[in-house]
């Protein structure tokens, strides 16, 4: 696909792109405290700042939990907010990242994908974001580093988007992205300047009677975040739903507007179907590890082996339609699950795909592959590994072991 | 520093329009519903209000109601300070760019002691170190009395709570209040301030001045909470009085360090005769009243100590002698 603009092509790890897009995007404040393997992000916006590159206030708060309340009250302002974290920092936002949805502010974080304590461990996987899923925040994962600055845009225009109004987090893999340099085909300023435009506010009715934008004003005083007794407080989580309802639309509609003008796409900005139209084994997975499939996809193929991949782009809200759509036809699924739920049936990723599935009539075999986890490498004959459980499956019809380990001493 | 010291007139104050409005749902006699009236009625132009978990949120904004007039905002427990922070910042940038008015807006946040003396003090001493241009006001009814009276960071010594309780085996909490607003003072922050109460107007003062001088500001205020206290709910703000009175809890302030004895302490400083035994006070409330048997009435003299040592520590800081001790 062409671009309509020209584009110059930067040598970015995916903090670095991260941080190139914060900078594009017109923020007002960042408010954020450093954690691996996401602090190249704000050291790299304190040095726009320094420089005088952006018009932003940059705050370093004492703790993550800080930095989002800081991030939240900034956005109830009327303030275009933007944080970066990971692993225990996001785990400390935790409660705050409930609030932070439930009041409506929607901040952008993105997050370097990390394990979680204990043992400490640095590295990738998905222990952090997935232990976030119930928080209502719109989650994006990224494959590339080119994906990561692509989506930041995005994120501004999905959660600001008048039908949402969500916090919104852009995933990617600790190191494996974070940390390795790419090329990233970048847009001029002004283009970007364009598309994410200036935040927009909804409008809300006042006690008094007036229309007015949704933030603390005092020509128009509001009270934000109440309490609501239990004859309210239902009505406030119904509506959040029916905000991330709304995001399935919009994340396709924004996907759409910003392809046209990147000339790039992933699928329909939720899914991103690889070689799937006529596939007949599919691996279903998040994040990096997509590039890695994808290759070993095209040696199959060569093979004449009919393997397709599913990469899920937005695991919240989550895409059932289009999950049912795409494996509907496929023999067996394979999906990959780069975090635990401990004493689950599965990991997340695979209860929630399985459980899409179950409503369609002749659906797939399907099976859970845990992997990745502290940063452990997922090789592509691991992948093909997984590919060959498929076609077993397919032949015996019937899935041995429901949940696997893949590359772990046992 | 130019304060607006003396500005204020009980006329003055009684047309300034309420920003805490009546119809909140706070006990009867519930002095930090006061405070925060008053506290309103200090402020010089725009403000937005933050608010911590606690009494005071709880009790103002129960959906679809508020009692309040200005823009106020509650996000967690522990969050005021970073709160504050936030909305100080967007601000500052959004009026950069034009996008709201160019006008001073001020920010209060107001805190328990539960979401100051403990789960605060974070974002609290943060925001602080940032320099934030913004008033913090504690108000101390010295327990987590939202959730029904158990011990904070700021519960006194021998205080019945429902965690610190009083028993044949422990009489009441054994620890004694942190010294929180000293805690504030050796940030370096340009403003520090105790107040009661019942003394309204130097209250209001204060809170003024908390709000016109650049940079962070600390109010600790007094405020006596009968349903905790098991005080008599008339006698709220009599209690505040009698808490400095006794020097229990004095009035000072401290400008860019400098401590200095605010009027009603000073006149004690000067003349220690008027200086009232902590009996006074500790008797006419039920969560000292295991405090007043033979088994644990050693513990109200080991608090006139406390209260004595801690009075006498100020009064040097303030460059005043303490008085020559006796026997």
């Amino acid at each position: 696909m062409k671009s309509a603009v020209k584009q110059e092509v930067l040598g970015l790890n995916g903090d670095e792109a991260v941080a190139y897009a914060a900078k594009q995007s017109d923020i007002d404040v960042v408010a954020a405290y450093p954690i691996t393997p996401q602090t190249i992000i704000v050291e790299k916006l304190s040095e726009y700042v320094a420089n005088g590159e952006v018009n932003t206030e940059f705050m370093c708060t004492e703790s993550e939990h800080s930095a989002m309340a800081a991030c939240l009250s900034a956005s109830a302002t009327g303030a275009r907010t933007f944080t970066a974290s990971a692993s225990a920092g996001l785990a400390l936002m935790h409660e705050m990242l409930f609030v932070t949805s439930g009041c409506r502010a929607p901040v952008v974080m993105a997050v370097a994908n990390r394990a979680l304590s204990a043992p400490l461990n640095i590295h990738g996987d998905h222990s952090d974001t997935m232990a976030e899923r119930d928080s209502g925040w719109i989650q994006i994962y990224a494959e590339n580093a080119q994906e990561v600055y692509d989506s930041i845009f995005q994120a501004f225009r999905i959660g600001e988007h008048l039908d949402v109004q969500l916090p919104v987090i852009v995933g990617l893999d600790g190191f494996t992205l974070s940390h390795t340099l790419e090329n990233v085909q970048v847009l001029p300023d002004d283009i970007v300047k364009k598309f994410v435009g200036i935040r927009q506010l909804p409008t809300v009715l006042t006690h008094e009677g007036k229309t007015v934008p949704y933030r603390l004003d005092p020509s128009n005083p509001m009270t934000m975040g109440p309490v609501a007794m239990p004859n309210y407080y239902f009505e406030f989580k119904r509506q959040q739903e029916e905000a991330m309802r709304n995001a399935l639309k919009v994340i396709q509609q924004v996907h759409e507007e910003y392809a046209q003008l990147s000339g790039r796409r992933y699928g329909d900005g939720l899914l991103e179907q690889y070689r799937l139209e006529d596939a007949e084994i599919v691996v279903v997975c998040l994040g990096s590890t997509g590039g890695t499939v994808k290759t070993v996809i095209e040696e199959l193929r060569a093979e004449g082996v009919k393997a397709g991949l599913l990469r899920i782009r937005a695991f919240r809200p989550f895409p059932v339609e289009g999950i049912v759509k795409a494996l509907g036809k496929a023999k067996a699924v394979a999906v990959m699950d780069r975090s635990m739920s401990f004493g689950g049936n599965g990991g997340a990723v695979c209860s929630e795909v399985r459980h899409a599935l179950y409503d369609v009539q002749f659906h797939p075999y399907v099976a859970d592959y845990i992997y990745g986890l502290g940063g452990r490498d997922t090789s592509p004959s691991q992948i093909r590994k997984i590919y060959e459980d498929l076609r077993k499956i397919v032949q015996t019809k019937h899935v041995d072991e429901p949940i696997k380990y893949v590359g772990l001493r046992e | 520093m130019a304060f607006s010291e003396g500005k204020f007139t009980t006329k003055d104050i009684a047309e300034k329009p309420d920003l805490f409005l009546s119809g909140h749902r706070a006990c009867a006699g519930c002095a930090s519903a006061t405070v925060l009236r008053l506290i309103m009625k200090a402020t010089r132009g725009p403000t937005i209000v933050t608010n911590a978990t606690g009494c005071m949120e709880v009790a103002s904004t129960i959906y679809p109601y508020t009692s309040w007039a200005a823009p106020w905002l509650h996000t967690a427990f522990e969050t005021a300070g970073a709160n504050a922070s936030g909305i100080e910042t967007a601000l500052k940038i959004l009026r950069k760019k034009g996008r709201i008015k160019d006008e001073q807006v001020d920010v209060i946040a107001f805190a328990g002691d539960g979401g100051t003396f403990d789960i605060g003090i974070q974002a609290l001493s943060g925001a602080v170190e940032r320099g934030h241009d913004f008033l913090y006001v504690l108000y101390d009814n010295e327990a987590y009395m939202n959730t029904g009276i158990q011990r904070s960071g700021g519960t006194p010594l021998g205080a019945f709570t429902t965690t610190s309780q009083a028993g044949s085996a422990v009489p009441g909490k054994l620890e004694n209040k942190k010294p929180i607003a000293d805690i504030m003072v050796a940030h370096d922050m340009p403003y520090v301030a105790t107040a009661a109460p019942y003394y309204w107007k130097d209250l209001i003062v204060k809170a003024r001045k908390g709000i016109e001088v650049n940079g962070p500001a600390f109010l600790h205020v007094f405020a006596p909470c009968p349903r905790g206290w098991r005080s008599d709910p008339a006698k709220s703000i009599e209690l505040s009085r009698l808490a400095v009175e006794t020097c229990i809890f004095p009035l000072w302030e401290a400008v860019n360090g400098e401590y200095q004895l605010s009027t009603p302490s000073k006149v004690i400083a000067l003349a220690p005769q008027k200086k009232k035994p902590v009996k006074e006070y500790l008797q006419v409330q039920g969560r000292f009243r295991h405090l007043f048997t033979p088994k644990y009435e050693k513990i109200i003299d080991e608090i006139q100590r406390l209260t004595d040592e801690r009075w006498n520590r100020l009064l040097k800081r303030c460059g005043m002698t303490p008085p020559a001790k006796t026997a």
